[in-house]
Order: C-alpha cells, then structure tokens, then sequence
C-alpha cells in the first residue's frame, strides 16, 4: 500500500445555481477528505446534508444547475479538476466506481442481466462480445450468485431484490476499480438481506484491495464496515476521524446526539434521545454555525461564525467552538 | 457531463422568436390573449368593420387577386371569390361564426359532459356504468365521422351543427371529470360534508362541481381548437355552415374550385385564420393548464 | 388471465352493440328513415315496400333485432349510386385507405420520432425550440389545409406532383404528408417528454456512471424505453387515421373509405354513409381489444389491473 493517499479533497465546494441565477445553494461546502488504498470512509447525514452531491462531485456527473466552484481533487494523484470531458468518461466505471440506491431502477428493464454486466468491460477494455460475457460470468459468480448461464440471460424484473443488488455491485467491479462509492446501497433492501450484502461487500474489497466509500444515514452499519468516518451536515463535514474514536469520543455536539440516538437492548424507553427541530433548508442557511439552532451546547459565538476546521487528536478533526465535555464511557 | 442531463446548447433565431411567441405579461400568455380578443372583436363589430356584404357579390369582379398583386384593386385588399365576394369582408364574417360555433359547441359540450361526468364519478354504481359504456362506444367514433353521420340525417344548418358537435365531443368531458371527481371524492372536505348530513345532490353541487371547475375550462380551451377544425372541415366537406354564410371552411371548400388555376388567396386567407384561432386556443390552453391544474399535465 | 381477456371482449361487444343501437336510434328517431334510406327518384309504391321492409309498422325493438340479424349477415344496404351492396363497396376502397395511412404514419414516425429525441437531447437549445414550433404548427394546422397547400405549391406552380387520384407512388406523396403532419408533431411531443422522462431515469444515470459515452447512453439505453409509449401511441392512431382521413382523401380525390363516406353526403346516398360509420366505428373498437389483449400478452402486470 503505498503512502500516497488515493483520494484526496481539498475544500472542495459544490454549488447549485437555481432561479435564474439568484439563488445559490451550497450544497457541498470546503470539504476536505483523504482516503487511502484499501480503506473504508463512510460518509454519514440526514437527507440533503450533501452526501449524494459530494459522490457526484467525485464523479463529475452533476446535473446542470450544479458546479464545482472551488477547491481540488486528486486521485491516483491526479488531478480530476482539470480532466476533460472524455478523460472523465474513460475514468467512471473503470477506476471510479459507484454503486446507487435503488437497484431495480438502476437497471434497465429492456436488456439482458448478461448484456448490462458485460457493457462496461466492452466498452473500456474493448474485447471481444464473447470474453466480455464470460467476464460476466465470472463476476456473477464472485458477487455469489447461482445458476449463472441462466441469470446471464435472464432480465431484471425477474430476480429479486437482493440479487439485483449484487448485480449492481458486479458492474461496479467489472473493470477492476481503485475506488467504489456506494450510496445507500442497503437502504432498499430487506434487513435480513443487509447484513448478508455488507458481507459480500467487505469480501470483495479485500480480495481486491478496493477502497470504499460507503454514504449512509446509519450509523450502526458505519460501525460494522467502515475505518475512518465523515460526519456531514449542511453541506459541511462537521466530523471526521477513525471510526472508534468517532463513536467513544465524539467532539461535536451534531455527532453525538447521532451516536447517542442508537437505541441499545437493555436500556429503558427514557434513553431515546432525539435531535430537536429540522435539518436546515439549504436555500437560507441561518448565519454562523449551520447546527447551532439545535445544539444543546450553543454559545453565543456559534450564532455568528461558522467555525473552521480544529484539529482534536491525530486524524481526527471537527468543526465546532465549543467541543463536546468528556464522554460518558460507552458499554 | 451530467448525470441528469446534458448542458443544453447555445439557443439562437428561433429560440428567440419562440421566447417571442411565449411572451408573458404579468404571468399571462400575451399573444394568444390578443389574437382571441381581436377576432372576438371583429366578430362582434363585423358589421362596421367589414367594408364589402360577404354574402353578395359582383360576378364581374370575380377572381380579383389581394390589392398587392397585379390585377388586384384596394377596394378588395384581399382579392375576391368565385362570384366575386369581398373576402376580406368574408373572413371577418366568417370569425363570427367560427367564435360563435366554436364557443357554444365547447360550452354545451363542457356542460353536458361535465353534469354526466360528476354524476357518473359520485354517484358510481350503474349510473357510472351506463355513462361509461356509452362513453366508450362513442369515444370509439371518430369525431368527424360522427359528426358527418350526424349531419347526413338532420341537415347541416348553424344550429344544427353546434348541437351536433357537442354531442360528439361531451365523451371527452365526461371521462376526464369522472377521473377528477373520483379522487375528489376521497377528500377530507367531501367526507365531512357527508358526515354533516349534506344531501348528495348539495355536495354534488356546492363541493365537488367548483373543484372541477378548473379542469373543465382547462379541457374547454384545449378543445375549442379541436371544434374550429371540426367545423371547418365539415363546412368544408358540405356538411357544415351551409351557403352563403361565410364560414372559414366553406371558403377553402370554394378556394378549391379556383385552386388548379392558381387563385391562391383563396385558399390561403381563410387557412391562416384558422391556424391563428386554433393556435391561440392551444397556447392559451397550454398556459392555462400549467396555471390551474398542473396535475392535467398529461392531457 | 382469461378473464381478463374475456372481459375485454365483452366490453367490446357492449360498445359494439351501444353503437349500432345509437346509429340505428338517431336514423330511425331523428329523421324520416324513409326519406334517407330510399333512393332518389323513386316510386310510391317503392317507398311503401321499403316502409315494409324496414319494418316501420312494427315496434322498435323488433327493428333493431332485424337491423342487427342484417348486418351480421353482412347486409349493409346497396348504395343507390353505385347499385351495388356496400359492403362489397367499403371492403374495396379499404385497401387504398390502408396504403395511405401507413405511409403517412410512417411519415409521421420518421418525421417525428428523430425530432422528438433531437429535442430531449439538446434541451432548451435550437432543436428543441424549433420542434416545439414545429409541434404548435402541426397541431394547429388542418390536415386539408396543408393539403390544399401542398395542391397549390406542388401541383400548380411547381407541376411535380399530381393532384388527385391514385396509381402512381408519386399520387401518395402528398396525401400522405397532409395526413401524417398533424400526427408528426404529435408524435414528436410524445416522444420528446418521453425521452426527457427516461433521460432522468436510474439506469440511464447508472449507464452514465459505468462510463459510456454519450452516444451509446442515447441510442442504446434511453431509445428503446422512450420508444415504448410512442409506438402504442401510433398504433393507437393508425386506425384513428384510416378513419379521420376523410378530408384529405376528399382534397386528393384519393379512392379510399373517407372519400366514399364524402361521396356518400355528395350523392345523397345514406346506406353509405350509414354503414361507413358502422364499419367504421366497429373497426376501431375491435382493433382497441386486440391491442389491450396484445398488451396484456407482453406485460404481465396489466393482466392484474382493473
């Protein structure tokens, strides 16, 4: 493994231009994040913290009112800002993958499991149709799916959603990616199927020393799968370190409520906490610190300034003024 | 790149002159508004405003090209017909009786079909049936066939062909306020009206018919283009407006006659007029529906 | 399954018969049918043997049964101008229709469906403003006026084409676009909106993500789902066409069932006309059911609806 980080984004903001120019939502706000070979960032939020724009972000696939408006981003190395429009295209699927919410609508109705698997092989490694089928094979198989000459020809609406899922996650590793993005991708499905596809995903990335991005609003899965997590909110990483210390130490008062707010077996009903009030509408952000409505702990600081980016230990950063006292010890 | 969708390109001419044509005042379709109101005018004030009696003509002057062309006079700006009508004078007529047919047809259409369409969804059981069916028997007809069927046995008269073109086109009504009036039906304010002991003809009145109100004018716009072509093409095969009134359709029937010797005016003339109206009524229909019900956007 | 087929034909046969009792109610009701229904010119003796005939001394019911055991006997009547029975007459020009309405629905296709995704896939640019007034023209157009105009610039000044009647591919041309315009733009909204729909779908964002090019995302994933609703539609409209194309095969004097209804109204002559409708009317219904039934064959999720 080598030192150099895989990915890296430095402040990188992303903003939406709505209403002919006159309003601006700044989705992704100076994010900053690093990740290496190999490793497992989750990226955690409620709905509309920005999690989905940051992976587009990556990707460069964002829809027409948004653009990246400052900051970096390298992969590899490489500069991704200053990519051109083919280079892009040759990157998706072949170094960057990314995997979506909803595997029955990320596939096409109209053609073949085998066809939409082979696709991607045939187009960036330009081989033959008959190696690219076989490839397909092959990955069915290392995604654990049975019968696999027969699910090559069969058609989405015909497996289940389980299956369709590890279908999703097949395409996304046919052409042997560096990174995988992966947005949601239990959300739509059974819970009893959830645990058996994180499996399979963590199977896949060590056979194959892929890193991992994995967005999700749980952060009980964040736990399970990840090695360093990103906290974001309002379009801000609000939190960001190793997953352990994350959920020992947390430092800002948004993450904690979300670490306290797991329900655990054995504690009686008065430990449910909640967060009180909304997630902020990003069109009019209040000024200072996005969360400070909320926060059980707001000065008067936090309502005028947005706090910067304070280092609490080695690797783990947070945005607040205030910091969160010493935790309770966690059992 | 977009996921979404792809950056659109650098829009030029046409693009302009589709903002032209799009041109909203205070949220209001500016071209189609005016276009109705100035034929609605010169419908009204024909009398005044044509210079020439569209029914009578001079038979020696017939075939006179628009004032433009050579051989053309200013006494005739737009060229006279086969027994040598004014057809400027003709045209402007001719807008009273395409409004005058168009708005009443749509009008007792629209009433037929929206009471059938309200009885039919509130009501439900065989009376909702029966509608049905016969909706869907005479939705099975085409309009014009129908409409010329219709003709065939009672005669073509003004009269007659505003009854005829309602009783074609009241199926159309009747479907889409059935639809409405059946999610309407589910609606928190209908319930507690039948809660509050309301009789089903007071709620059928004062609750479910202004909610469909809205869609019924959106559905009225949009098919008054549908009539003026109906009725244009019925005048036109004979079976519409009968001689001498001057009705846009009859005066293609008769530009037909002068056609092959190139008497082009008369052909021309009346065709704009119709695609002016008609297409008035679809972007005012257009609007409308975006405005009042965004719901009929897949009309 | 079955029952949703066999409750399709009976919707069928309930529109069939709701059609033939209107038609039969408004001529029996309406009008005099002796008046309509004998031939121009005849005798008094001739129209008390047709009173006789259509049963007029009888109740209406029993008419309408006779009425019915006619037609199913594929009794329309004669027409007075021709001398021959109708059915025979319709079964002859239908051919002609035909041929005109597929070629202008193919027309219609090629015209449309091209500009329709040109216009989904550069929105908001020069294609697509020039399709939306291309559609706003073509829907409010008449299909006899653009004929007439088409007579005019390519018959009278240009004399490429000709006028009227049928028999060579050149005679098609121009009635096939006067009757395909209209439904050209129609095609092309549909196939517009229906494109920008599945340009937004998952599986066309997935596609994009698994680093196609532009080009295969279009032509292989959007195409054939945008191309779904279109083509129903156009089934839906071919038999409309046959049907509506009345005006424009009069404007052509092209020999087809909508010239024969015009002929009809022209020369008096009601069985004609009567039965176009009839025939008319039930070809739509019949054609309806088959589709849904065709549907319902290829999409196992319509079988369950109501």
């Amino acid at each position: 493994m080598s030192d150099r980080p895989l990915l890296e984004l430095d402040k990188l903001s992303t903003h939406y231009v709505t209403g002919r120019g006159t309003r601006t939502v700044k989705a992704v706000d100076e994010v900053s994040l690093t990740l290496r070979a190999g490793e497992t960032l989750g990226i955690v939020g409620e709905s509309g913290s920005g999690k989905t724009t940051l992976a587009l972000s990556i990707l460069r696939l964002l829809p027409t009112a948004a653009h990246i408006v400052s900051g970096a981003m390298r992969f590899e190395g490489e500069d991704l800002l200053a990519k051109s429009p083919t280079e892009m295209r040759k990157m998706r699927g072949k170094r960057i993958a990314m995997i979506l919410q909803d595997p029955m609508a990320s596939l096409n109705p109209l053609f073949t499991v085998g066809d939409q698997v082979a696709e991607p092989v045939r187009v960036h490694e330009n081989v033959s149709r008959r190696s690219a089928y076989e490839r397909a094979g092959a990955l069915l198989k290392s995604v654990k799916i049975p019968a696999v000459t027969q699910r090559l020809r069969e058609y989405p609406h015909q497996m289940s959603g389980g299956m369709r899922q590890r279908i999703v996650g097949a395409i996304a590793i046919s052409c042997e990616p560096g990174l995988l993005i992966a947005d949601e991708p239990t959300t739509s499905l059974d819970v009893t199927i959830q645990a058996q596809y994180l499996k399979l995903l963590r199977e896949i990335q060590r056979e194959r020393g892929l890193a991992l991005i994995f967005i999700t609003h749980n952060l009980g899965i964040v736990a399970h799968m990840c090695d360093s997590v990103a906290v974001m909110y309002a379009g801000r990483v609000v939190e960001s370190g190793p997953v352990r210390r994350i959920f020992n130490a947390p430092a800002h008062p948004y993450t904690r409520a979300l670490v306290e707010s797991i329900p655990r077996l054995g504690e009686g009903p008065e430990r449910l906490t909640a967060i009180d009030g909304q997630p902020p509408d990003l069109v009019s952000l209040p000024a200072g610190c996005a969360f400070h409505p909320r926060c059980p702990q707001v000065i008067d600081r936090c309502r005028i300034e947005a706090p910067d980016s304070v280092e609490v230990e080695s690797e783990h950063r947070a945005r607040c003024w205030v910091m969160a006292p010493a935790p309770r010890s966690r059992a | 790149m977009s996921v979404n969708a792809p950056a659109p390109s650098r829009a030029a001419g046409l693009t302009v002159a589709w903002r032209l044509a799009a041109f909203h005042v205070e949220g209001m379709p500016v071209i189609p508004i005016l276009i109705l109101v100035v034929l609605a005018l010169l419908a009204i004030f024909a009398d005044f405003v044509a210079p020439h009696n569209p029914e009578v003509g001079t038979l020696s002057q017939r075939f006179r090209p628009p004032a433009w062309v050579a051989g053309g006079t200013t006494e005739n700006l737009l060229g006279t017909d086969h027994i040598g009508r004014d057809v400027l004078s003709r045209l402007i007529f001719g807008a009273r009786v395409s409004m005058l047919v168009g708005f009443t047809a749509v009008l007792f259409a629209g009433f037929v079909g929206t009471v059938l369409g309200i009885l039919a969804g509130y009501l439900g059981g065989w009376v909702d049936q029966v509608i049905m069916r016969v909706t869907d028997a005479w939705l099975a007809l085409p309009a014009l066939m129908f409409a010329i069927f219709l003709a065939a046995i009672v005669g073509p008269s003004e009269f007659n062909i505003v009854i005829i073109l309602g009783l074609v086109y009241w199926t159309r009504y009747a479907r889409v306020v059935r639809g409405e009036v059946l999610s309407l039906k589910e609606r928190d304010f209908v319930r507690l009206a039948i809660v509050a002991g309301c009789s089903k003809w007071t709620i059928m009145r004062r609750h479910i018919l202004p909610n469909v109100l809205n869609t019924a004018i959106v559905l009225a716009t949009l098919m008054l283009g549908v009539v003026i072509v109906t009725e244009a093409a019925l005048s036109f095969l004979g079976v519409g407006v009968p001689p001498p009134k001057p009705a846009w359709g009859l005066m293609l029937a008769d530009g037909k006659k002068g056609l092959m010797a190139g008497y082009w005016w008369l052909t021309v003339f009346p065709g704009v007029c119709i695609v002016l109206m008609v297409l008035a009524a679809n972007l005012l229909g257009d609007w409308l529906r975006v405005k009042l019900d965004p719901q009929l956007r897949q009309l | 399954m079955r029952r949703f087929v066999l409750r399709r034909l009976g919707y069928a046969v309930i529109s069939l018969f709701l059609l033939s009792v209107t038609i039969f109610l408004l001529v029996r009701v309406t009008g005099d049918p002796t008046v309509l229904l004998v031939e121009p010119g005849a005798s008094k003796a001739d129209i008390e043997a047709l009173q006789h005939d259509l049963g007029l001394d009888r109740s209406l019911g029993v008419q309408y049964v006779s009425f019915v055991r006619d037609l199913l006997r594929g009794d329309f009547g004669r027409s007075f101008y021709y001398r021959t029975p109708v059915l025979e007459l319709y079964l002859s020009r239908l051919p002609n229709s035909l041929v005109l309405a597929i070629t202008a629905m193919a027309f219609s296709l090629i015209l449309g469906i091209p500009t329709g995704i040109l216009a989904a896939v550069r929105v908001g640019g020069w294609w697509d403003g020039a399709g939306k007034v291309f559609a706003l023209l073509g829907l409010s157009m008449p299909s006899f006026w653009v004929g007439l105009l088409m007579i005019l610039f390519f018959s009278v000044y240009l004399g490429w084409l000709p006028s009227s009647g049928a028999g060579t591919p050149l005679h098609v041309l121009m009635p096939a676009f006067a009757l395909g315009w209209y439904f050209a733009a129609a095609h092309m909204r549909l196939t517009r909106s229906s494109m920008l729909e599945v340009l937004g779908s998952e599986y066309v964002k997935l596609a994009r993500l698994k680093g196609l090019p532009e080009a295969l995302v279009i032509a292989k994933h959007a195409f054939k789902n945008a191309l779904i609703p279109v083509l129903t539609l156009a089934g839906i409209n071919l038999v409309l066409m046959i049907n509506v194309a009345v005006v424009v095969e009069t404007v052509f004097a092209w020999p087809g069932i909508g010239r024969l209804l015009y002929e009809g109204i022209a020369f008096r002559d009601f069985p004609v006309v009567q039965a176009s409708v009839l025939l008319g009317g039930s070809m739509i219904v019949i054609v309806n059911v088959v589709v849904d039934i065709l549907y319902a064959v290829i999409d196992p999720r319509i079988r369950y609806e109501r």
